[in-house]
């Protein structure tokens, strides 16, 4: 496919996209305010956000379904904002299976190629290589309605990307997907992007998506973008406690703490001295974050804080469990491997090292985290 | 095996709705002093002169030729003219929209006996009375209104996010529409031509009143069988044969999407 691009663009050079004070109100709702965001080819683009965070949103105005109600996008130095979506160089995939139901698999996936007016010959060329690519090679004379759901959105992403546009949009593309499924997909999509020249901005809910994707992340949450940067680095540094939400699965824990001279106070009972990350803190009061999956209820370590706790509700995810426990000055979430059962109402022990710990300041800004450095085991 | 106490309900009732249609068939085989003379539950001496008049008699034939030029001509209208307008209403936002698309079915509520005087008046100012495409549009009135309202509600049902892939892959709305979104709605489409296709066939009123012998329909036609000498009874039942079987025909096409029609596409 590259010599479609060779005559459009000179392809040692990295494309941008950038919005500028992207605002999107319908009637009275704020669907997003103020985005200033930057795009680049070079890596895939993941933005995180929850359900009706402004994800869709974001990406309808980037493929010029929608206008904003203010601000403007450029396209590698060009205004593109009030250009027609018929008129950009695009691509999109829905959290929904779209094709067109009445054309073959083969006809949906040339069909880009047909309208853009390219030679029988070639069009067929592209097509199969892309449904190789795929694994749908074998289905291409079916209809869409004739597939099972992931070969529906395998279709989808070939009549994606067969085109080979500037910009590629997926959104959610794997949400409606059975687990298993998703895997696959997904370790097969890293690789096509991999290849793929064109912008790839990706939405989803899971931060574990995220973070098998890589490249650079956008937090966005309400219409708002919290943190944006590469994704590793906003893992292991959360700038504010939205951040740090939005961005563990399941939600960041919080503890409150006191700091002074040296030692940091939890609740009533837990005293212990300043890990090394922590040890330029100023005395007052803290909110400590600590992710889920560095809560054990067995000891790892000799610098583990011991808490007391109360078990509230366990739920079992997968090949993990989820126990909800009540500290008495925190609520948190320890998550486990493999399928634990923990009474409910049962007195237990839950260790944390003080070296996990996200330290935020009353406003929900990061003060102190673990990481600089140290690359922290991820979640499942 | 003992036919369910239903199914027996069901045949009685199948057997009612079929007898005045088994009736008429059997007037239409029969002639008149055989139909005058005694009563038989079937044609004890068929014949098929009723129907060698129709056909063989231009001033018959010509009915159903003239009732079928309009109705094609005002099927054809309908559609059209409700695709598009159908189209708009399921995917813009504009303003008066939701009461522009009611006032289209308040049309249909309003009597076809009021707005007769108007359109002949019309008709006769333009010269339009007594031809084809009269009576095709006299009949979009009650038509188009319905024919939105069907497509409206198949068009609803075909996810939004497919107009936009096809935005996305460069067609060009005219290409979408015709080579994507149509086959997509046959089935709704295809109600509708029925529904268009069934009023338009047995509308009477306009049909008379606005043609006089080029573009007469068969309905006015049949009138002619009352005549001084009195009734032609087999004439009758065999041109009513005749007028049931284009229907019929149509039926059988749209059968397993009639309900949806009915329910203005909302199922």
């Amino acid at each position: 496919m590259s010599e479609i691009r060779s005559d459009k663009h000179t392809p040692e050079k990295p494309e941008t996209l950038l919005l500028r004070n992207i605002d999107k109100v319908v009637g009275r709702d704020v669907h997003l305010e103020n985005i200033n965001l930057e795009f680049e080819s070079s890596a895939i683009n993941v933005v995180l956000g929850r359900t009706l965070s402004g994800k869709t949103s974001l990406l309808r105005i980037l493929a010029g379904l929608d206008r904003p109600t203010r601000g403007t996008i450029e396209i590698n130095g060009k205004d593109v904002t009030g250009v027609s979506v018929r008129k950009r160089s695009v691509a999109m995939v829905y959290q929904q299976f779209i094709n067109y139901p009445s054309l073959s698999i083969y006809e949906n996936i040339a069909s880009p190629l047909k309208i853009a007016g390219f030679k029988k010959a070639e069009i067929d060329r592209h097509v199969r290589k892309t449904a190789e690519m795929l694994h749908i090679d074998d289905l291409l004379d079916r209809l869409p309605t004739e597939l099972s759901g992931g070969q529906q959105q395998r279709t989808a992403i070939a009549r994606a990307l067969v085109k080979d546009a500037e910009l590629l949009l997926l959104d959610e593309p794997l949400v409606n997907l059975d687990y298993k499924l998703r895997e696959e997909l997904r370790l097969e999509l890293q690789e096509i992007f991999r290849q793929h020249k064109s912008i790839v901005v990706y939405t989803t809910t899971e931060p574990s998506e995220a973070l098998m994707l890589e490249g650079n992340i956008v937090l966005i949450d309400q219409g708002c973008v919290i943190q944006s940067g590469p994704t590793r680095k906003v893992y292991h540094n959360p700038a504010a406690l939205k951040a740090a939400e939005i961005f563990s699965d399941p939600p960041i824990n919080y503890i409150d703490a006191t700091v002074q001279a040296g030692t940091a106070c939890l609740g009533q009972d837990i005293e212990f001295p300043l890990p090394p990350h922590m040890s330029s803190l100023l005395s007052g009061e803290y909110i400590f974050g600590v992710r889920s999956s560095h809560l054990f209820l067995l000891r790892t370590g000799e610098s583990d804080l011991e808490m007391h706790a109360k078990v509230e509700l366990s739920e079992i995810n997968g090949s993990e469990t989820f126990i909800h426990v009540d500290c008495g000055y925190c609520q948190m979430v320890v998550q486990e491997d493999g399928v634990r059962s923990a009474r409910i109402g049962a007195e237990i022990k839950v260790y944390v090292s003080p070296s996990c710990f996200f330290v935020y300041n009353k406003e929900g800004n990061l003060v102190a985290s673990p990481s600089n450095g140290v690359v922290q085991p991820m979640p499942g | 095996m003992i036919p369910k106490k239903r199914t027996i309900l069901l045949a009685f009732y199948f057997g009612l709705l079929l007898l005045p249609i088994y009736w008429m068939l059997n007037m239409s085989l029969r002639t008149n002093a055989d139909i005058l003379s005694v009563l038989t539950l079937y044609p004890t001496d068929p014949t098929l002169v009723n129907y060698i008049k129709i056909f063989t008699d231009a001033s018959w034939y010509s009915g159903y030729i003239n009732s079928m030029i309009y109705v094609a001509m005002n099927t054809t209208i309908s559609l059209t003219v409700a695709l598009p307008a159908a189209y708009a209403f399921s995917r813009y936002r504009f303003v008066g929209d939701k009461q522009i698309f009611f006032w289209l079915l308040t049309n249909r509520m309003a009597p076809a006996a009021v707005f007769l005087l108007p359109f002949f008046q019309l008709y006769s100012t333009l010269g339009l009375i007594d031809t084809h495409i009269a009576v095709a549009l006299a009949h979009c009135l009650f038509n188009v209104p319905l024919a939105v309202w069907i497509l409206e509600g198949f068009m609803s049902g075909i996810p939004r996010e497919i107009d936009e892939t096809a935005f996305i892959d460069g067609y060009s709305l005219p290409r979408f529409f015709i080579t994507v979104f149509i086959p997509l709605i046959r089935a709704g489409v295809g109600v509708t031509a029925f529904f268009c296709f069934m009023f338009s066939w047995v509308e009477l009123l306009f049909a008379r009143t606005l043609t006089v012998t080029n573009a007469k329909p068969i309905g006015a036609i049949m009138t002619r069988t009352i005549s001084a000498t009195g009734l032609d009874w087999g004439l009758m039942a065999a041109a009513g044969v005749l007028t049931i079987v284009p229907g019929a025909l149509v039926i059988w096409f749209v059968r397993n999407h009639m309900a949806k029609g009915f329910a203005l596409g909302r199922v």
